[in-house]
């Protein structure tokens, strides 16, 4: 570490950072050169691009077969960069199930398709209630499900990470996938909202 | 490495508490250790994360989607509803 870079970094968390790169750098780990590409293959992912995925199988059952098959490879057929990210389950949601997503050890999200978690994601109180008590937490949120429903709750806790394509709602027949991408927002993606017209 | 598990199959997570015994990197939640539950899902076969932690030459291991009753696990909730977990075949035994 260069005096310059040891100026800037004054944040206790910075000097970590600074230090812990310099260590991957000197035993041939990681280069800084690595370090930025993968933080910025990680800085483009977004809730944009899981839901250009769903509105794509709402409209194409060959490519609803292929990414409940393989969200990675469906993901990347779409073009987006899976290079080095774990592989992607997806969960379809049916008329019988729902399914919500939750990480109880630590914060496993789909960042590749969904981008960062939101804050309450990695909270020890929703990482509690939605195991336990998940329908409490889908109606305090809003989320009403029909009649009937099994909850199937999903704990991301090892290789996998777990994208949800849920039900296309009703009132949008017709639509271009464009404007059906355009209602699916990142918590229908996981499962503690359901996307409407 | 054990015989594959075929969906369907009953299998209980070992009971077994290894961060009492000193350091260890687990993914097998407390609330299911001594549990029962069904295998949904073969999810493929991964380096064990119990060793790449540490840096240790990590194994493959089955990885299986096993489903747990809502209503056994916590005593409360709604019939039918179930937890699905991602297990190691090292955390899981046959009846």
């Amino acid at each position: 570490m260069t005096m310059a870079d040891a100026s800037l970094a004054e944040a206790p968390a910075e000097r970590l950072l600074v230090a812990l790169r310099d260590v991957l750098a000197a035993k041939g780990i990681a280069s800084p050169a690595e370090i930025a590409e993968r933080i910025a293959i990680t800085d483009a992912g977004s809730a944009a691009q899981g839901a250009a995925m769903v509105a794509r199988a709402w409209t194409d059952a060959g490519f609803r077969a292929r990414m409940e098959e393989d969200g990675a490879r469906a993901a990347e057929e779409m073009g987006i960069t899976m290079r080095g990210a774990p592989p992607l389950g997806v969960l379809a949601n049916s008329a019988g199930v729902h399914h919500l997503v939750v990480c109880t050890l630590c914060s496993c999200y789909p960042r590749a398709v969904l981008g960062y978690p939101p804050f309450w994601f990695k909270s020890a109180a929703y990482r509690a209630r939605a195991v336990r008590d998940p329908r409490g937490l889908l109606a305090e949120w809003g989320t009403h499900l029909p009649a009937g429903t099994t909850v199937r709750v999903v704990d991301s806790t090892a290789d996998y990470r777990w994208m949800v394509l849920p039900l296309r709602p009703p009132g949008t027949e017709g639509w271009s996938t464009d404007r059906l991408a355009g209602i699916v927002r990142a918590g229908d993606m996981i499962g503690i909202t359901i996307p409407s017209a | 490495m054990n015989a594959p598990l075929t969906p369907g199959t009953p299998v209980r997570v070992r009971d077994d508490w290894p961060e009492t015994r000193g350091p260890v990197h687990i993914r097998t939640p407390h609330y299911l250790r001594g549990r029962s539950g069904t295998v949904r899902r073969s999810l493929g076969r991964f380096p064990n994360p119990e060793d790449l932690a540490f840096a240790r030459p990590a194994p493959l291991l089955a990885l299986y989607h096993v489903g747990f009753d809502q209503q056994a696990i916590w005593g409360e909730g709604t019939a039918g509803d179930e937890i699905l977990v991602e297990l190691y075949e090292s955390w899981l035994e046959t009846a």
